[in-house]
This record gives C-alpha cells, structure tokens and sequence, in this order.
C-alpha cells in the first residue's frame, strides 16, 4: 500500500470498505456512511437536489452525491458493485477504461439491457488492470446532471511512482440548464454558446496588427469556408460552472500537503463537453500516468485534459504556501479551480485566463478540400492531415510553458501485442457544425453498420479529424496503443484525442469478445450521431 | 476455439518478441450477450436518438414602421420541424396599414438537405391581403452562402400564366457579441402584371434595409433599423395610381424573436 496514503488512505482505512470522500464536499452535501466490503459495493442512482451556482436543481447522484463516491478496488480482486436505481428513468454505470466482460461494461443497448427504475443490476468482474479510472451514466444525459465518479485501482505490487500522499482531482461541467435543452439548443442554432466570436473590433486591430490585405484575406479564407475560427466549444462557461471535486470556483476545493512532500494528483476530465488546460503556477507537475497506466515521467508546466481522459501527476510543493490549481477550459470561457495548501483556508492568486485561442491554419492543415464524397452532413475535409503528435494544440502553442504532448507519452509496460497490423480501419471524424450533426466518415450512428473486429486481431485504426473541433474518442473493451514513428507504441489509452485536421493512429488487438461502443466523449456529440458499435466475434 | 486460438497466437508471439506485456489480461466472454435487434429497439434502451426530430419558430421581423401614410405594421416569420435532413417549413411575411392587411404571404415548404450548405425546398405560397387571394407553386433553395450570407431563391408558379421570384439575403455583422447589425435585402419579381394586387412585371419591388438588434438573450432581441423600400416600374406605376408613394425610407422598430 505505499504510496496509497495521505487523505486517501485515511478515507480508506477509517471506512474500511473502500469507498471513501478524499475532497472536501461543503458541508451541507448529503452522503452517507457506508459499511461494505473491500471487493463489495451497494451504489444508489437517486436524484438528489444541488445547488452549484445560487440556483436549486435536480441532479442525478450515486449514494447521494456528486460527484459519486470514490471506489478504491485491490489489483486482481473480483469486485461486486450492486446497482440500484431509485430514479423514475433507466440508467446504467459504465467503467471507463476498465477493461471488463461486455456484459458488464454498462452500455444499455449494446452491452446489457440498462436497469430499469426501481431495479437492481449487480456488476461482478476481476481487475486486471491499475490506476486512475472513472464510472459514468451511458444513459441518455444522466452523466451532464451529476452521475460520474472516481476509481483507483490499487496496484498489486505496490505504486511505481511513489508519493506520499495523493487527491483526486476529478474536473465537471455542470449547467442550470436541462441537459435536453441544451442539445436542442445546439441544433436550433449551434452557436448559442459561443460569446466569443470575432466581431467588428477584433477586425479593426488585426488589420492594425497585420495589414488591410492581410486581415481582408484571412478573414475572406475562413469566410469562403464558413468556418469560424472560435468555435472551440459548443457548450461553453456561458452556461456551464466548471467544477473540481464538485466544488465550484468560488468554494474553493482544497487539497492539503506538507511542504516537501511529494503529492500525487490524480486528474480525471469527467466533463460532458469540456477541455481542460491545467496548471499550478509555481509548480511543476511530473505526469506519471496515462488514462491509468503508468508512464515515463514526464515534466512539464501545463497539460490539456480533454472530455474521458486522466493523468497522474506528481507535485512536490517545497513552500509552506498556496498553490492554485487552475483549469481553464480550452475557450477560455471559464476554469474550475482549487488550491493545494499546507493548511485550511489558505488562498492563491487565481491567474488571469490566457487570450481567447483562434483556430489557425494549423487546424485546418494544409486546408479544407472541397471533398464532398462523404455526403452533405460533412462540412470540411482536412486535404492533407498533419501526423504531429508533438502539437499542445490550440491555445497551447507557444505560451511560454512547457505543455505536454502525445509525444512526451510513454507506457512503462510493453506493448499488448508486437503483431504487425493485419489491416486498417481508417474512419474519419466528421460533422457539420452549423447544423450540429456528427458522424464517423459522414455516417451518422442511425446510418451506420457495427464495425466488425475479427477475435485476436492486431488491427491499425487510423482517425482522421476532418473537423474543425477536437473530439476524444473512446473504445470500449480494449486498449489503444498510440503509434508512433516505425510502427512503434507509444502509449496505451482508453480515450484518444484527435486535434482538428489531424491524423492519428492506433493499434488495438481484438482480443475483447462482445459487443461493444466507440465513440466520441463530447456527450453532444456522441447524441448527435458520432458513435459507432464494434463487433468482436469469435 | 477463440481462446485457444489466442492462446496460440500469444505463444507465437512470445516466442518472436519477448517484449510484449504478460500482466495485459483481455476480458472473458460475455454470459449474458445481447441478441440482435432493431436499430429502433437499441435507441429505445441506449435513449440515445440522433434521428430525433426539433421544431423552431423564429419571428425574424416583427416590426412597426413609419410609412408616409402612417405607421404600418410588418412581419416575417417563419418555422420548422424535423430531422437533419428532411423537414417541413412554414414561412409567411406581410405588412399591415390602418387595419388592412397589404401585400401579404404564407409558404408552407418541404426541406430536403441538398449540399453542405444548400436545402432544397418545394410546396405552395398563398398570397393574402389587398386583392384577390393568389396561389403559387413554390420551388427554391435555402442556405449558407460563402462568407456567412444567409440566401433564399424561390421560383414561383400561379394560374393563368402567372410566374413569379423571390430572394432574400441578410448577414449578422456583429459589432459586439450582443449587438449586431444586420443588412438585408429582398426583392420580388412578377413575370406578368397583376394590377388587381397593384404588381407590374418585372422586377416588382426590393427593400434593402439595416437592422440594429441588441441580444438581451438570443432568443430575444430589440432593433431599430432603417429601410429603403422601392417599387417599380409597372408596380410603381399602380401604386402611384393608387395615391401611394413608390420609394419610401423608413424607420423600423421590432423584436426578433425565436423559441
């Protein structure tokens, strides 16, 4: 257990049952105590009422919380997690990333039938794997209202990196707003979010900045194309309050460390619809962990965590003071943050948020073809997508901080499988913005045929981001292994992000039997069509 | 065998590399597995429905306008309902005088997505107001033309001969993120006179206008504007007849309106 210490530990061992609270929760949250085995676990899906933002809501909670309780499962144990759900709607519990029966994987319609209200579901499988993960509703919109939480993994053989203490730092969107509105919204005018397009002002500077021709020009090109270079969000701080442990900005979550203590982090984008760029000035943050694996530490000063995805962290605060974690989502609409402190109540300087990012040549890569043979619902082809694995992205690019890439990224453990590909299976991420439809290469989820894996399988998936967005795409039921130059892995990940206009491929081996999802983790998105089922057949 | 199989493969693969991760434990087979079903049952227990049909009702202009023969009242609206790709359009427009409805129409369109940006719509237009009631059959397209112009082309066939045009084109310049300015411009074109609705041939009639709105919300915003309403020829003709005026600025005043 070294390493599995500080305030997770205490939660654990003084609730000896694994399930524990590790962040500060305001007071009034309800929860309550649990008594339950190491290996067993009783979740209640309930609505319960919040209030994030002054404004009462309902919101979908596991055991009365949200965000749900943090499961702390032992390496190689069987867990049993018995589901019940108090709500009047089915829902469901998916485990993401954690590599499961398909049965069990909690995909109503693909994976099981979903547990009806008032039902019951047990969960039962082994854990073979270790690290950070998270369980989430795939049930219509249950996860945009609240039903998410953590899971830690503890390793077998104890942890690599060492810390000597750690927190949980699981990042959310929440909205006043109906779930069901909001998509509505999104297809009525899909820009509705976006209150920071570029207006008459921002033309009279860049033609201050760049000349008449060349602003008439830049702007001309993005004209013809009808794209506009901040759609960089389509659901954005105009409506969400972006959350840290539950815990909106102005309640201030807080994790507490001594100076000299190396403190593990464990950060968990569990968003709907958002990007996180995060950072603690002053301090370094060692990434020692990749959507749950282990990895090569990497330093750097700022990594992006998009919507599925989850790095560990190691910190290592050497003054007594406050340092504060800083999530600002990727148009710069708004953060969540918190603050590491040698003691409660201690407070830092929340940085200003960096510029609003405009989407730049590079994102379209050597521009948008007139491409229209994947049918009317694709409003762009990237003509020639870039293969850079080492671009932060936009936003990111040249800031002055070292930010991470997909390059720095280096699983300790070998490859899954050293088979060379046996085939491609190249799929393009598509969409139309104006009239919010998204796809895989033009075919809409409705449209679409189950892609077919053949059992034990080495197979190249190669996407290819056709559209102006970011979109991190989740297999379920097995790994990804990221490719790098010479067919070599780079790194294993259960939720791939593909920059706009980038090509980026991976190497699954289909040794998952069963039916399973793949799709998009922008929640929006993924309604809207881009989901895509996978066959594996024996 | 599929365990045997890759049990075999994992062998093999052993053998050649040694470097692959033994601690990687693929998932055993479902018990339970899924039977095959409908995509429409599958949508029903994902509650997930990218066919999912909206509805929109937009009131674009509502509007009061200070015409020489007194304030008018005009509007120009229009609804939808549908999926992504096929939906049924309802549009009307029309201005009011001293408790008369004056030239006036109502369009009720099947949308059908044509090319990225384009829409194809076909249905029928009833003219109303001042004048005999006239029907049209409508064909035209709808969409987004470069640089973010929104465009409608509509062609129109009546009885006894009659054809008729309408385009309509506006674009959202924003000053601020809330307060934009919207040029528009619309014109009619008759290919045969109408004098018993006061309608020349030809080009009929344009306005070209700019409309200030502020966005309190989206869904809701004030303007102020001014317009330049012409007729021609053939139909400034008849209007003059009438005792009307045949090219009028104006100031507008209105809510735009959509849920």
């Amino acid at each position: 257990m070294r390493g599995l210490s500080g305030a997770l530990a205490t939660a654990a061992l003084s609730s000896r049952n694994g399930v524990s609270r590790s962040w500060a929760l305001p007071d009034a949250w309800p929860g309550r105590p649990m008594q339950l085995a190491r290996t067993e676990f009783d979740l209640e899906v309930s609505s319960i009422e919040v209030n994030f933002t002054g404004a009462r809501r309902t919101a979908v909670a596991v055991n009365g919380q949200v965000p749900g309780p943090l499961l702390v499962w032992p390496e190689g144990e069987i867990i049993t997690v018995r589901v019940k759900n108090r709500l009047t709607v089915p829902t469901s519990i998916h485990w993401h990333g954690v590599i499961v029966p398909s049965d069990m994987d909690g995909v109503p319609g693909v994976s099981f039938a979903g547990i009806p209200p008032g039902e019951s579901f047990v969960y039962r499988f082994r854990v073979n794997q270790s690290g950070t993960y998270w369980y989430h509703s795939h049930s219509r919109f249950q996860e945009q209202v609240g039903l998410y939480g953590p899971i830690v993994i503890v390793p077998r053989g104890g942890q690599r990196h060492a810390a000597d203490r750690e927190h949980v730092v699981l990042l959310s969107d929440w909205s006043d707003t109906d779930p069901e509105h909001i998509y509505r919204t999104l297809k009525l005018q899909s820009g509705y979010y976006n209150y920071r397009q570029q207006t008459v002002a921002d033309f009279l500077h860049s033609v201050h900045q760049q000349g008449w021709k060349s602003a008439v020009g830049e702007r001309r090109m993005w004209g013809e194309m009808r794209m506009n270079r901040t759609d960089l969000a389509d659901v954005s701080g105009h409506t969400y309050t972006y959350l840290m442990n539950g815990v909106p900005p102005a309640g201030n979550w807080t994790g507490l460390f001594k100076p000299g203590e190396r403190v593990r982090l464990r950060l968990i984008n569990g968003s709907s619809m958002s990007f996180f760029d995060v950072r603690i000035p002053g301090l370094k943050l060692s990434v020692v962990a990749a959507d749950g694996p282990d990895i090569e530490p990497v330093s750097v000063d700022e990594l992006r965590v998009a919507a599925g995805e989850v790095y560990d962290v190691i910190v290592s605060p050497q003054e007594e003071r406050a340092y504060t974690i800083f999530a600002q989502s990727i148009d710069r609409s708004g953060y969540a943050r918190g603050t590491l402190s040698p003691r409660p109540g201690l407070e830092s300087e929340v940085p200003a948020m960096d510029p609003r990012p405009l989407l730049t040549m590079t994102d379209m890569g050597m521009g948008m073809g007139p491409d229209t043979s994947m049918g009317p619902m694709v409003d762009s082809v990237a003509a020639d997508p870039r293969r850079d694995l080492d671009d932060p992205g936009v936003g990111l690019r040249g800031n002055g901080r070292r930010v991470l890439t997909y390059s720095d990224l280096r699983t300790l453990a070998p490859p899954i499988d050293t088979r060379s590909p046996s085939r491609d299976i190249v799929l393009h991420l598509t969409g139309h913005m104006e009239r919010f439809v998204w796809s895989f290469s033009g075919r809409k989820f409705s449209a679409s045929e189950p892609l077919k894996f053949n059992y034990g399988e080495r197979l190249r998936l190669v996407l290819i981001n056709d559209s102006m967005m970011n979109h991190p795409i989740h297999l379920h039921g097995m790994w990804g292994e990221i490719e790098g130059p010479d067919e070599k892995v780079l790194v294993r990940k259960h939720t791939i992000n593909v920059q706009p206009a980038q090509r980026v491929s991976y190497f699954v081996t289909a040794d998952a039997i069963g039916r399973w999802a793949y799709h998009c983790h922008l929640l929006y998105h993924m309604e809207a069509g881009m989901f895509r089922e996978v066959h594996v057949n024996a | 065998m599929p365990s045997t199989s890759l049990l075999l493969l994992a062998c093999a693969v052993q053998a050649q590399a040694p470097a692959v991760d033994t601690n990687h434990v693929p998932p055993d087979p479902p018990r339970q597995v899924m039977g095959e079903m409908t995509y429409q049952d599958m949508v029903s227990m994902m509650q997930m429905d990218d066919t999912h049909r909206f509805g929109k009702v937009m009131l674009d202009q509502l509007e009061w306008r200070g015409a020489q023969e007194g304030g008018a009242g005009a509007w120009d609206a229009e609804g939808w309902y549908g999926g992504d790709y096929n939906k049924l359009w309802i549009k009307t427009e029309g201005e009011r005088l001293a408790g008369r409805t004056l030239d006036a129409s109502s369009e009720f369109l099947f949308d059908r997505v044509i090319a990225r940006w384009w829409d194809a719509q076909a249905g029928i237009r009833q003219d109303f107001g001042k004048g005999p009631a006239r029907t049209w059959l409508a064909v035209g397209v709808q969409g987004l033309a470069p640089y973010w112009l929104d465009v409608e082309a509509t062609m129109y066939v009546g009885n006894e001969g009659r054809t008729a045009a309408r385009v309509k084109a506006d674009y959202d310049l924003l000053l601020t993120q809330r307060l934009i300015l919207q040029p528009y411009a619309e014109a009619n074109l008759y290919g045969k006179a109408d004098p018993d609705r006061q309608m020349g041939s030809g080009l009929s009639d344009i306005e070209l206008s700019l409309r200030l709105r502020y966005e309190v919300r989206r869904e809701l915003a004030p303007y102020l504007g001014l317009g330049w309403f012409k007729r021609f020829s053939g139909t400034a003709e008849l209007a003059r007849a009438a005792g009307e005026g045949s090219d009028e600025v104006e100031l507008v005043a209105g809510l735009h309106v959509w849920f």
